[in-house]
């Protein structure tokens, strides 16, 4: 039984207020099932739209280049763990290092933290797909076809080997002849794309496809630290857009955009990278802020404290982030006025982020903490993220940075903030949302297990390196000599790796027993407020069977469940949705889903193909636009509703 | 605490017990080390260092008290507020806004407060300590580290080495340097802290080093290959030492002295050495490779990779890709009868 707002429909265009017949579920629930069902098979597997699936298959595909970027991760950790040591020469040892960066970064944060807003969002907000349902597999094969290609050029010795931020001219043509760098800047062209379509979807979907009553001021803190960073990455991703094109370009066609010798500057590059490189870290820290959101707000059972300030705060942050790149650059000649203001805002940054974790200390504070796995990776974050934050302000410090700039302090810091500030709230947030995705709970047991492992490799492999920087080890060096005595910690570090391994290898058993075994969750296991436990777990592939309508912040709390006002009278015989107002989110008309296709499969391969011989050839170039025209010609198509007999409406007919 | 190379100072300073694991860990602030500051440059960040060790400690300290002190406050929720009965959510403590607003604004101070330490260290570290500097230009290569000491007065007299930058005790040092191919990044962390080569672009830095005593440094930015083997040794001297060095590596090079390094100075002049070397007062002259003219003063070969000996100059001269895989030098094929006599000759090249 559920109350029901009736939305006027061309079918049914009485207003029918008043409760829903079990018998009508069942009715709506199987034409639903008929209409949305993407069947089985090779086939429908390659053309599903569905942001779930998709969102799943990113999600899976991004914690396999997690755990290749933490296996060389573990080898450099084998190379380093003594003095002079043997096991990785040079050329490998560079394009591990390099590998790693670009996977953790390019194949690992970013896409996850887009995939888990793909997959989450639409069901939070109660909509049925993204806005635009083949774009997002487009974004998908793209990104899978970059990742693929970058290792298999690395499987085959031909991997970049220099540095993930591919510092000209190093990375130029003189320096790096070859194919490795081209690879490494397609594989960049690759991941632009998708990360530039995952964010488009989340805007687009979160803006005109919320619940009726899911006004700007209630939507869960998750759903706008997705819309945040997506709007981040319209913003940074342009500038490594013209910087790795400018070096393809100089490495193809021998343009000199970065060639000192021709009138162009090494420093460019720098600028260009960082004016993306530093907001990368805000993308990828803004939308794991959201999940803690959940998290703290599910398992204290008190709406997040301040919840203007919150949302503020991930805004400012936002945009602070575009304005600190320069505290890269500290070393080279830049006026040290100018440094200044970026030491400032470097540090200023930190208020924002302090105001959160007050916010979630004072939430915590009145409600009654629950001390689940997901829970305890919330606390991981604050010891963590914490930690980073601190040794980030001092490293703002010009004088300072200018001693521990491209050392292992500074790699410390960073696999603080990012370990501590992404991918632990990332790890509650699979203990957290596994139910919704599979219908099962993973097991606590194991799950604390894996925190405790966890939490103590990241502190003995990282901790030590603070000491290190400033005892003078530079970072991404293969090897160094006895006599520098950095032999110890470096031994720590490396059994801190061995931990952490241990820790990835309980949560993979976990995984893989709870999928099989687990306890089998029902809708709403943890007593959670937001809208994607208001339908069963997992959910079904029209998300929900009435679009909800939402009257407060919280409204699995506020209304009892069951009882959560719903909109009937869209159309259950093709992929329909509701079209609301991006203030208020008023119901303004009515928005057909496209169906499934094999032609974003197609674009991909087409585009990927091409950028791929463009790697040797600029006619890669030119076949490629060719082809892609070709195929965005039939993609857009027109299609015509398989009713004929009702023309879509114009919004503005709609009573 | 011993230390297990004598060469290496220790420091047992009471502010480094905050360290005490590193140094139970390692051993000693060692040759490179931004913890063991050897001139006013090093010795203002070190100070800066541990202003914000001990802030931030103290920051980290209240956070985590406060999550404890929270947690622990929530625990003794009395009611376990069960979200299916529809429980009211929104009400919160009076007492808390006052708490977030006054965290934030301690933050804010405390941030401002750093703002100014910071600034103030960076202007008072920007000026050069000391009048008439020496000048010294470095220029980087993949992967060693071309040192030159221009003469104002007399270009004749100016000198050349590799790796190796001698300098005098509480004398300023202007170290003017460019890249000769990509981008490297000078650090002698006892010194003074990082300076990147930019090709297309000149860098200055200063630092003096008020000790006497050998610092290593090492290229901090990622340059290729050898980037991990690219290091170089500042030799801070008393000044009547280091005028003496300076007029050493103004000569040109000995005449060799016996028929065993006569025979060696033969066999670099006719086989590829001179292709890459200059000796000065001989007929090689390259500069693809590090001047040789003083090669057997230097402390270390390869960019601080080996100690100068006779057995590491022959099994370098060998095979250079045995012990530097990547760097620009060939192997060389070469007799052990040459190859002796050449090792001879480099080593009279005082």
């Amino acid at each position: 039984m559920a109350h029901a707002y009736a939305l006027p429909s061309p079918n049914e265009p009485d207003d029918r207020r008043g409760f829903i017949s079990e018998a009508e579920e069942q009715d709506v629930r199987t034409r639903l099932e008929q209409s949305w069902e993407e069947g089985s098979g090779l086939y429908a597997w390659l053309t599903s739209t569905s942001h779930k699936s998709i969102a799943k298959r990113y999600i899976v595909t991004a914690l396999v280049f997690f755990a290749l970027g933490g296996i060389e991760a573990a080898v450099m950790r084998v190379q380093l763990s003594r003095p002079e040591n043997h096991f990785v020469g040079p050329d490998l040892y560079n394009q591990i290092f390099t590998v790693h960066g670009s996977t953790m970064m390019f194949l690992f944060a970013v896409p996850v933290m887009e995939a888990i807003g793909l997959y989450m969002v639409p069901i939070m907000i109660g909509t049925r797909n993204v806005a635009f349902p083949r774009l997002n597999a487009l974004g998908y094969w793209m990104y899978l076809i970059g990742g693929v290609l970058l290792y298999v050029a690395f499987f085959s010795n031909t991997g970049p080997d220099a540095g993930w931020f591919a510092y000209v001219p190093l990375a130029g043509p003189a320096y790096s002849p070859g194919k490795r760098i081209d690879i490494w800047a397609q594989m960049i062209t690759f991941t632009e794309i998708a990360g530039l379509i995952g964010a488009v979807e989340i805007i687009t979907t979160v803006f005109k496809q919320r619940a009726p009553g899911m006004s700007l001021n209630r939507i869960p803190l998750f759903v706008w630290s997705e819309v945040i960073m997506s709007f981040m990455i319209i913003f940074a991703l342009p500038a490594i857009v013209i910087a790795s094109g400018a070096l393809a370009a100089d490495r193809l066609v021998d343009t000199h955009f970065f060639n000192p010798a021709e009138g162009g500057d090494a420093l460019l590059w720098q600028h260009l990278f960082w004016f993306f490189g530093h907001p990368e870290v805000y993308i990828i820290l803004i939308p794991a802020l959201g999940m803690i959101s959940s998290i703290v707000t599910t398992f204290t059972r008190r709406s997040i404290f301040g919840y203007p300030a919150m949302v503020l705060s991930l805004i400012s942050t936002a945009f602070l982030g575009f304005s600190l790149w320069v505290h890269h650059m500290f070393a080279t000649p830049l006026p040290q006025l100018g440094q200044s203001l970026f030491t400032a805002a470097s540090a200023a940054i930190a208020i924002p982020t302090g105001i959160q974790i007050f916010c979630w200390m004072a939430t915590i504070w009145s409600g009654r903490p629950r001390y689940t796995t997901a829970f305890m990776f919330v606390i991981g974050f604050v010891l963590l993220f914490v930690l980073g934050g601190l040794s980030g302000v001092m490293i703002s410090s010009i004088p300072y940075d200018l001693q521990v700039h491209d050392t292992f302090f500074v790699v410390a810091h960073f696999h603080y903030v990012l370990i501590g500030g992404a991918v632990f709230p990332l790890w509650g947030a699979f203990y957290y949302w596994f139910p919704k995705m599979t219908g099962r709970l993973l097991s606590e047991r194991a799950g604390k297990w894996n925190f405790w492992l966890f939490f103590a490799g990241v502190n003995l492999t990282f901790f030590p390196m603070h000491f290190l920087g400033l005892m003078g080890m530079p970072r991404r060096v293969y090897t160094y000599l006895p006599e520098m005595g950095w032999g110890n910690l470096n031994l720590v570090s490396s059994i801190g790796a061995v931990v952490i391994v241990a820790s990835a290898i309980v949560f993979v058993g976990n995984v893989v027993v709870s999928l099989r075994g687990g306890t089998p969750s029902g809708d709403n296991p943890w007593g959670a407020s937001t809208l994607e436990w208001a339908t069963p777990s997992p959910a079904p592939i029209y998300n929900h069977l009435f679009i909800p309508i939402v009257n407060g912040r919280e409204p699995l709390w506020t209304n009892p469940p069951g009882e959560l006002p719903v909109v009937t009278g869209l159309r259950t015989d093709r992929h329909e949705g509701l079209i609301t107002s991006l203030m208020d989110a008023e119901p303004e008309h009515r928005y057909e889903f496209k169906q499934p296709t094999i032609l974003p499969l197609i674009l991909a391969l087409a585009g990927g193909g091409s950028i791929i011989v463009a790697i040797f050839t600029p006619w890669g170039v030119t076949i490629g636009a060719a082809l892609t025209l070709l195929i965005l010609f039939c993609w857009f198509w027109p299609t015509i509703s398989p009713d004929h007999d009702t023309p879509r409406r114009h919004p503005r007919e709609m009573p | 605490m011993t230390c297990a190379r004598p060469r290496i100072p220790c420091e047992s300073s009471v502010r480094h017990s905050v360290i005490a694991l590193a140094i139970a860990l390692s051993g000693c602030s060692g040759i490179q080390s931004a913890l063991d500051p050897k001139g006013p440059k090093a010795a203002g960040v070190l100070h800066l260092t541990w202003f914000l060790v001990g802030t931030a400690a103290v920051v980290y300290v209240v956070v985590v008290a406060m999550l404890v002190w929270v947690l622990r406050r929530g625990s003794q929720s009395p009611v376990d507020l069960d979200p299916k009965l529809g429980t009211e959510v929104t009400e919160h403590h009076g007492g808390m806004k006052t708490w977030v607003v006054s965290a934030t604004v301690m933050t804010t101070i405390i941030l401002i407060g750093f703002v100014f330490v910071d600034l103030s260290t960076a202007r008072s570290l920007s000026t050069v300590g000391g009048a008439a500097p020496l000048r010294i230009d470095v220029v980087g290569h993949q992967w060693w580290w071309e040192v030159k000491y221009p003469d104002p007065n007399d270009p004749q007299n100016d000198i050349e080495t590799a790796n190796e930058i001698h300098v005098p005790v509480g004398r300023a040092v202007l170290i003017k340097m460019k890249s000769g191919d990509v981008i490297h990044s000078f650090w002698a962390p006892n010194l003074d802290g990082k300076k990147d080569l930019i090709p297309g672009h000149e860098t200055v830095t200063w630092f003096r080093a008020d000790t006497v005593g050998v610092y290593r440094g090492q290229c901090a930015e990622f340059c290729g290959y050898e980037h991990a083997k690219m290091a170089f040794y500042v030799v801070a001297e008393p000044r009547i030492e280091f005028e003496r060095w300076l007029a050493q590596q103004r000569a040109e090079a000995s005449t060799p002295g016996d028929s065993l390094a006569q025979g060696g100075e033969r066999v670099f002049l006719s086989s590829s050495c001179a292709m890459c070397h200059s000796i000065a007062g001989t007929g090689a002259g390259s500069n693809n490779g590090p001047d040789l003219t003083h090669l057997a003063s230097r402390r270390t070969i390869a960019a601080g990779t080996l100690p100068n000996t006779a057995a590491n100059l022959e099994s370098w001269i060998l095979d250079p890709q045995m012990i530097k895989p990547g760097a620009k030098m060939p192997a060389n094929r070469i007799d052990p009868q040459s190859l002796r006599a050449l090792v001879a000759y480099l080593q009279e090249l005082k």
